[in-house]
């Protein structure tokens, strides 16, 4: 698999996810055990209408659905992995009008846990938030094999 | 949201609609709350586009971890008695159960209140209350 193959699956993953959907994401790039996605700012997701300042709870599901994809740039076949535990440490509110990235990483894989590394930032490059992640593995036979076909674009 | 007269209104008559209303991502979620004497219970209504995993069909783990937080916010802004908005220093979220395409509720409870920081804890859950779909736990700084 290369990057690009990750890269698509990757799009079409989080494209079946109506709130990935609804907030706007997009894959930035993807490499073996690393993806990047992008969450746009929006008027919808304030949380601190004084500040502009975008909801906690959007940069959770930016990075809860980066930490849960980048498992498809681990492994090879397509393996739906819910989450187990997740654990964010806030560093500094998101600049508002700014689009905020979440890089994650598979940093441990075994048989029935993988865990993840993800931080999000903002450009020219501060840290908005860190979180690390426990995903159970339940097989790729748990999904349908229609559903692993999208993702998989239609191969095999 | 800072707004004194809101929140007096909101303490006062229990009524969160306009607090509520002036929080964006508490709209784009759903988010809705109701008080019983001194309980707050939250409440994220059954809603397409808040939805992740589309073969179960789930409620995307992050918009559970979205509601959560944004409930803890709101409870302490209420128990506190503070304009400003509590800040979020760090997030800890166990996912128990799928939380399936329903009405999901959350409730807060003050662990800790310190001088600067407050620690909360959260549950919530779907059909049954003694089965919670997700627990967690907060920390938030109270001043600058």
């Amino acid at each position: 698999m290369n990057n690009a193959m990750r890269m698509e699956r990757v799009r079409r993953f989080i494209g079946t996810l109506n709130q990935s959907r609804e907030l706007g994401m997009t894959v930035t790039s993807a490499k073996e055990g690393q993806l990047t996605l992008c969450l746009p700012y929006s008027d919808r997701i304030i949380g601190n209408p004084d500040t502009g300042v975008i909801h906690g709870g959007a940069i959770t599901t930016l990075m809860d659905t980066t930490s849960g994809s980048v498992i498809m740039c681990t492994l090879d076949d397509f393996e739906l992995s819910p989450t187990l535990d997740l654990r964010v440490d806030y560093m500094r509110p998101a600049e508002p009008h700014k689009p905020v990235y979440a890089r994650a990483e598979t940093y441990r894989v075994t048989r029935n846990i993988i865990f993840t590394r993800c931080e999000a930032f903002q450009e020219p490059g501060d840290t908005i938030a860190n979180c690390v992640g426990t995903f159970m593995r339940i097989g790729k036979e748990a999904m349908p094999k229609s559903f692993r076909d999208l993702i998989d674009g239609g191969k095999e | 949201m800072t707004n004194p007269e809101i929140l007096r209104y909101t303490q006062e008559t229990g009524d969160f609609s306009r607090m509520l209303e002036s929080i964006p991502y508490a709209r784009f979620i759903g988010l809705e709350c109701n008080r019983f004497g001194d309980d707050l219970i939250f409440r994220l209504p059954e809603k397409e586009e808040n939805l992740g995993n589309p073969v179960l069909p789930a409620i995307h783990g992050g918009v559970i971890g979205g509601f959560m937080e944004l409930s803890a916010v709101i409870y302490l802004m209420m128990s506190q008695e503070t304009l400003r908005m509590p800040r979020i220093v760090d997030f800890s979220l166990d996912y128990l159960r799928a939380g399936l395409n329903r009405e999901t509720f959350a409730e807060c409870q003050l662990t800790r209140q310190g001088n600067r920081v407050a620690n909360v804890m959260i549950t919530a859950w779907q059909k049954s209350r003694s089965q919670p779909i997700a627990t967690a736990r907060a920390h938030f700084l109270l001043e600058d």
